[in-house]
């Protein structure tokens, strides 16, 4: 089987500060990570080729720095990695995005499977998977809590909605993406770190990909962000201090005070 | 202290200080408590090629040695110490096949061991033979081409887990020591049961069990070296892995130092914090301070090991004992520097304290280190060696 | 929807193995090679026929043809055991709102059969119903929603494309944005038309909530997005409300799908609705395990409340998912929500702070629930929760 896994870098929305007055993040000094959900899309790559055979090829675009977590993805076990990178890449939003790595999907040849995030945690749009399987007119499958079988033609998953369980059998190729539900993300191996010391990914721009720039990067994104704005603060009320009963009846009034007037 | 570890030994110290992380402190507690085997864990070991670091190349391992053996216990015993020996034990019921075996055995046996398919364990102790292993009452009687296994050995590591066992067994009763023999017995061979489990003090989460042998035919294949030799094998075996229980001592105790530090600076008592209080800062600085003096020996003997040369069986024991000698201390002033929080299981540094205390006393107990420390000394110095 | 249809001239032989593919008849040879009239509708299927590939569909964002003939609002309704979800509802409100007096909201109706639904929509606020069924239609399928959904734009051009961010809507609105050439904003929270460009300011969080961002969509059309649902505010029923229901072709090719359903298994029918709880009760990090949210439990029952959880509650096992309050987990607006041991990162902030009233229990005065909380209480919840409990239990005896 021949699985390839789209991953992004996103800076660690945990440690990312807020610049109020300009409504902007202060990006200096927080870490770029593996985007978390990118991490079970690996897993159950890795898992479904530990058991199929195969390789797994992970995908990523981004600026060089964006190599640090293909070489991550190797140390857990991917086989390859490609960087999509480009200065005509810059600014896509997700149709964009998702028609460039769409385009390197399909320069790739063969690929049985692409398996993606839930949704990036920066953008936290979950739009690049269905677009991927739009460009490539493949189906999908979003939300995927599980895997249940795989074949070389088709597989089946477990899509988890508001209400309880899909259980689809999809024809491959296709497009999944991949809840944390679905498995642990392995953790490095020796080997793999070992091997991760001295890989190189693969590089290809605009031109290997054969995008014009009226279908990448800022140019071919249609939306574009006007502003940003940091989250209208609600003022914070009273507070209280005192001992626990103190408290408790100073809530109880608050909470019961119809109740009391009744 | 920087120890100038290679790319590969750091490799090893983040894998293990992540799977710490993700699946050893979230239960260690509950499985203390539970007295129940990390079987999943010992899974992410071997997806994460730790098994593989004390396997040479050559049969699937990737041969890394026992400085890479301790780097690995030390940072998950820092978790938790009854994970990480059950870790470690494999290496120990490996050693007599990688030291003495025959390259048919280490074929047949190493590579599951490698890829942790299979887990291993070495069986010498017995009821009335523990440091004395010349007491040792499980024979071992040849027919044919096979051995016929009787006896009972005792807190057995691993026991019941492991799939694969290095017993040391009397072909010859008459000539004590000399008379001991090592064998592979495989679970699963008729005769072989498992025995009692036993209910620990500390190390909860391994697995200690009897072995029972009740006319167990083994394969004459299946003896390691020659008859005999079964005393020196053992020996060797101890010499090599007694630096991987001074690792998780060590672990152990930077665990409870890690512990104590966060505590110190969190509680504050008389309107300040109490690592301002000198009381506290002292026992602070001895703890680490005795931690660092251990891992330094403890890191030099096993560079002595992996180089190859000369013997190391009195730095062996100098680094295992003195390093679950810190272990005992620094957990117990943990646990004081904790107060009342330190000695109730809600806090982890009562686990581990109870689990420094097996570091002084398995793999030979630290009085008899003493001795096989003070012995080499006497002979160095009757040979003029010092 | 800005697609150019290429035949590249020095490749292309004139064969003529295309114009058989094309269902238009859009295709014809002159002077040897095929060239393509008006009536190309850009649908690709000549690309694959061409054994030569001398046919390349480009996909180009923005041109000036993109942005004439759009008009209106379409919501597509999602539909939850047969009737529109609430979610759907709040859509058809805000539609409604955005749309005003100049333009009119339309309700996309995809089902197999629609019974009274098109009144309901009227009702909520739609002007005028498309309505597309098909027995394959029953339920919600990934490539026949879309092939519907493409065909309804395609031939009712509306300016704007709202679906809720359900878990339906985020499958299926970015797969068509693709195939349209346009722009789809993800989980808005906000959405606005600039008086002085018409455009649609679509705003969201993003950054994990830290960041409000305003997105539009000003080269192509129709403008799309997702809304998320429980933000937006559906409008009191209006029987006297009436409006076209006009009945949108579904042709059998439409409902081909490579995903076959094969089972549904429902949730519990005990799971809890967050979003519809007038008094959540949620646990944090403080709670410590989950052996605690026991009190919290207690408390909710006698408020008459659910029992919600922060993400940090969650990720540890404590509780499970359905419960989760904040940015990745549900968005609840109660009329009273008591934080308790929650610190209040701007990740659970964002899923419940359009609660009319919250009430916030924390041991430390520093933490950031209190800059938001409408009543604070610093104090260990371990004293101050079950002192509640009983000053209640003692208030209502």
């Amino acid at each position: 089987m021949k699985f390839v896994v789209a991953v992004k870098q996103v800076p660690d929305t945990a440690e990312v500060r807020i610049d109020h007055e300009r409504g902007t993040l202060i990006r200096d000094g927080v870490p770029s990570i593996l985007n978390p959900f990118d991490t079970y899309a690996l897993e159950e790559a890795l898992k479904w080729r530990d058991k199929l055979g195969g390789t797994v090829t992970v995908v990523t675009m981004g600026p060089p720095q964006a190599e640090a977590i293909l070489t991550e993805a190797v140390s857990m076990g991917a086989d390859e990695g490609i960087l999509l990178t480009d200065r005509a890449f810059a600014g896509s939003d997700t149709w964009a995005t998702s028609h460039t790595i769409a385009e390197a999907v399909r320069k790739m040849t063969g690929v049985d499977a692409v398996f993606c995030g839930k949704q990036a945690i920066d953008g936290d749009t979950a739009q690049t998977g269905p677009g991927i399987a739009a460009s490539l007119d493949w189906p999908q499958v979003t939300f995927v809590g599980r895997v249940r079988e795989m074949t070389d033609r088709s597989m089946v998953c477990e899509r988890y909605v508001e209400t309880g369980v899909q259980v689809l059998r999809v024809a491959l190729p296709a497009v999944i993406t991949v809840l944390k539900d679905a498995n642990v993300p392995r953790i490095p191996s020796l080997r793999g770190k070992m091997r991760a010391r001295t890989f190189k990914p693969v590089a290809w721009g605009a031109e290997d990909l054969g995008l014009t720039p009226y279908e990448t990067g800022l140019e071919g994104s249609p939306t574009k962000v006007v502003t940003t704005a940091t989250p209208e603060a609600r003022t914070g009320g009273s507070i209280h201090t005192g001992t626990p009963e103190e408290l408790a009846s100073i809530m109880a009034d608050l909470l019961l005070g119809r109740e009391d007037a009744r | 202290m920087d120890y100038m570890l290679s790319e590969d030994l750091m490799a090893i110290r983040d894998i293990c200080a992540e799977i710490a992380a993700k699946h050893i402190r979230p239960v260690r507690a509950q499985l203390d408590e539970e007295n129940r085997f990390p079987r999943e864990i010992m899974g992410v070991l071997a997806q994460s090629d730790l098994f593989t670091i004390y396997i040479p190349e050559a049969y699937g391992g990737t041969g890394m040695g026992s400085l890479a053996l301790c780097v690995a216990t030390e940072e998950l015993s820092r978790a938790c110490g009854g994970i990480a020996v059950s870790y470690a034990a494999n290496a120990l019921g490996a050693m007599p096949i990688l030291l003495f075996g025959t390259e048919e055995q280490k074929l047949k046996f190493l590579p599951p061991l490698a890829s942790g398919e299979k887990l291993c364990a070495f069986a010498l102790t017995e009821s009335e033979a523990g440091s004395d292993a010349a007491g040792i009452k499980t024979r071992a009687v040849r027919d044919g081409d096979h051995y016929v296994l009787n006896g009972t050995k005792q807190w057995i590591t691993n026991g019941g887990e492991a799939q694969i066992y290095t017993v040391i067994a009397m072909t010859d009763p008459t000539r004590g020591a000399r008379g001991a023999t090592a064998f592979i017995v495989e679970e699963g061979t008729p005769g072989f049961s498992y025995g009692k489990k036993e209910d620990k003090m500390g190390i909860r989460a391994s697995s200690t069990r009897e072995l029972v042998f009740e006319d167990c035919r083994i394969p004459a294949e299946n003896l390691i070296s020659r008859e005999g030799m079964g005393f020196m094998v053992a020996m060797k075996t101890l010499d090599n892995s007694r630096p991987g229980v001074a690792a998780q001592a060590i672990g152990i105790a930077q665990g409870a130092l890690d512990e104590a530090l966060v505590y110190a600076s969190g509680r504050r008592q008389f309107g300040q914090r109490i690592d301002s209080f000198q009381g506290i800062q002292f026992m602070l600085a001895d703890m680490a301070t005795s931690i660092e003096a251990a891992r330094a020996l403890t890191y030099s003997v096993a560079r002595m090991i992996d180089s190859g040369k000369g013997r190391f069986e009195k730095e062996s024991a100098m680094a295992k004992v003195f390093a679950s000698d810190v272990a005992m201390k620094v957990t117990t002033d943990a646990v004081q520097i904790l107060g009342g929080y330190g000695y109730m299981k809600e806090y982890p540094v009562e686990k581990m304290m109870r689990d420094a205390k097996i570091t002084q006393i398995y793999e030979g107990t630290n009085q008899i280190q003493r001795s096989v420390i003070a012995s080499a000394l006497i002979r160095e110095t009757a040979a003029g060696a010092r | 929807m800005t697609s150019r249809l290429e035949i590249l001239s020095d490749k292309c032989v004139g064969c003529g193995a295309c114009l058989s593919s094309c269902p238009l008849g859009a295709l014809s040879l002159d002077g040897g090679k095929a060239v393509a009239s008006p009536a190309c509708s850009l649908c690709g299927l000549c690309v694959n026929s061409c054994p030569f590939d001398a046919i390349v569909l480009h996909h180009v964002i923005g041109g000036a043809s993109g942005l004439e003939g759009f008009t209106g609002i379409m919501v597509v309704v999602e539909l939850r055991d047969g009737r529109p979800d609430r979610s759907t509802l709040e859509l058809l409100g805000e539609a409604r709102r955005l749309a005003g007096e100049d333009r009119r909201v339309t309700a996309l109706l995809v089902c197999a059969e629609p019974s009274d639904i098109p009144g309901t929509l009227i009702q909520y606020g739609a002007d005028r119903v498309l309505s597309a069924s098909h027995p394959a239609l029953a339920h919600y399928l990934t490539e026949p929603y879309a092939a519907v959904l493409l065909h309804a734009v395609r031939t009712d051009r509306p300016e704007i494309v709202l679906a809720a961010a359900t878990t339906q809507g985020r499958d299926l609105m970015p797969r068509v944005a693709k195939l349209l050439d346009t722009g789809l904003t993800a989980d808005c929270t906000e959405l606005a038309i600039d008086p002085s460009t018409g455009l649609l300011m679509q705003t969201r969080p993003a950054f994990g909530g830290n960041i409000m961002a305003t997105i539009v969509c000003d080269r192509t059309r129709p403008q799309m997005s997702t809304v998320r649902p429980g933000v937006m505010k559906k409008l009191e029923p209006d029987a006297s409300r009436t409006g076209p229901v006009e009945h949108l072709e579904v042709c059998d090719s439409m409902t081909a799908s490579r995903t076959v359903l094969e089972e549904f298994v429902p949730s519990g029918g005990t799971e809890v609705d967050l979003t519809e709880a007038g008094v959540i009760v949620s646990g944090g990090r403080g709670m410590k395990g989950p052996e605690n949210y026991d009190m919290l439990h207690e408390l909710a029952g006698l408020l008459g409340g659910s029992v919600g959880a922060s993400r940090a509650a969650v990720d540890s096992g404590w509780i499970p998912y359905p419960r989760q309050v904040g940015q990745t987990g549900k968005t609840v607006q109660p009329k009273r929500y008591i934080a308790v041991g929650i610190s209040g990162a701007v990740q659970h902030r964002v899923g419940m702070q359009s609660s009319d009233e919250i009430f916030a229990v924390n041991r430390d005065p520093d933490a950031p629930i209190f800059t938001f909380a409408t009543h604070g209480f610093v104090g260990d919840l371990f004293e101050v929760i079950p002192a509640l409990i009983s000053e209640i239990k003692r208030r209502r005896s």
